[in-house]
């Protein structure tokens, strides 16, 4: 399934905020780093991730630049 | 795949200034989302302060002016009066307001200028390295109060909102929290009526908005969201503290 939080990984300042307020605990600081020496945050677990957006909303550098839900399927 | 939250367009590409965790980005994203949301974008004017926030021009994309410390709501006054078709609104925070900009706040608030206030509360001087603010707690230790804020010496925090309140000419005065996901999103419901509060031409409006600041704090980004629940809270509620006939 496509990603149902993207990550600006470039304007993330691995502040860990995202991370606190996740309530699936599906984020993480990742190993990786951007330009400017951060470990940008992660989604690992997309699955398990319920698209409420907290992330999004804490997040102070918009670095969570989108939370997607997946559609209903239809039967 | 549905889009439930979107960066908005007015945030700009330039990575802000700000520390890790700052919550004035947050501020910065709750403005933008509803000057696109209610279509003020293109006719917004923001005056910026001096304080951390200096910069702010740069991280929202509107028309924008820098006034000298303090002196935002004389600007915003001047600015509104002369183009009362323009949305006008400072941004600033407790230093700039509360401390060297006193006079011009109240006195803008007093003529009912048909402005908007987004007022950050941090609990100190961040640009300048964490002194003390007429909004710093009783026992908070700053730079120039090393043993904790003494009442019998500098006072007490200074509740702008509930001062404010209390003048005829204001419309819509509320304290909000940028803490949790939860306290944001009731944030963005305050803001969105003190906006209106200017829109529909009712009168002066503003939000505190307690927010935290972890380099001067000498806390993680998380913790200090913590600090703010159990030690700024108590002291600064949230609330709206007037709401004129007619705003919603
Ligand atoms: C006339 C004048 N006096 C003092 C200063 C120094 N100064 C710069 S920012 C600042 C305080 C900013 O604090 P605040 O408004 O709380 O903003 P924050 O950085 O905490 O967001 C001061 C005193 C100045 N730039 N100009
Ligand atoms: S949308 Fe909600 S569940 Fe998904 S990563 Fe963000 S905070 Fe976690
Ligand atoms: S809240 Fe934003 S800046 Fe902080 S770690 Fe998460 S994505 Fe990065
Ligand atoms: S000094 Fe404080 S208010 Fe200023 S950017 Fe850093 S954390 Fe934010
Ligand atoms: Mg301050």
């Amino acid at each position: 399934m496509e990603k149902k939080v993207l990550v600006n990984e470039e304007r993330c300042k691995s502040c860990g905020l995202c991370v606190s307020v996740c309530p699936k605990h599906v984020l993480k600081i990742s190993e990786r780093l951007n330009s400017k020496g951060y470990h940008p945050a992660e989604l690992f677990d997309n699955e398990n991730c319920i698209s409420c957006g907290f992330c999004y909303l804490i997040c102070p550098d918009a670095a969570i630049a989108e939370v997607r839900r997946p559609e209903p399927v239809k039967r | 795949m549905k889009t439930v939250y979107k960066k908005p367009e007015s945030i700009t590409n330039k990575p802000t200034t700000y520390c890790p965790g700052c919550p004035h980005g947050i501020a910065h994203r709750l403005v933008a989302e509803l000057l696109e949301e209610m279509n003020l974008t293109r006719e917004t004017v923001i005056v910026w302060p001096v304080g951390c926030s200096v910069f702010g021009y740069y991280f929202i994309g509107t028309d924008a002016v820098e006034a000298a410390h303090g002196r935002a709501c004389a600007m915003a006054t001047g600015i509104k009066r002369t183009h009362p078709e323009s949305f006008v609104m400072t941004y600033q925070g407790d230093g700039d307001l509360a401390s060297i900009g006193i006079a011009e706040t109240v006195h803008a608030a007093a003529r009912g200028e048909k402005i908007t206030v987004v007022y950050i509360n941090n609990g100190n001087y961040g640009m300048t390295g964490g002194q003390m603010a007429p909004t710093t707690l009783i026992g908070q230790k700053t730079t120039t109060s090393p043993y904790g804020r003494d009442p019998k010496l500098t006072g007490f925090p200074m509740h702008v909102p509930e001062m404010l309140a209390t003048l005829e000419a204001t419309a819509y005065i509320a304290r909000a929290a940028l803490d949790s996901p939860q306290h944001i999103i009731q944030a963005k419901k305050f803001l969105k009526k003190a906006f209106n509060t200017q829109v529909n031409g009712i009168g002066f409006s503003l939000v505190e908005m307690i927010s935290s600041c972890p380099t001067n704090w000498k806390m993680t980004p998380v913790e200090a969201m913590e600090r703010i629940r159990q030690e700024v809270l108590p002291v600064f509620p949230i609330g709206e503290f007037k709401v004129a006939e007619g705003v919603e």
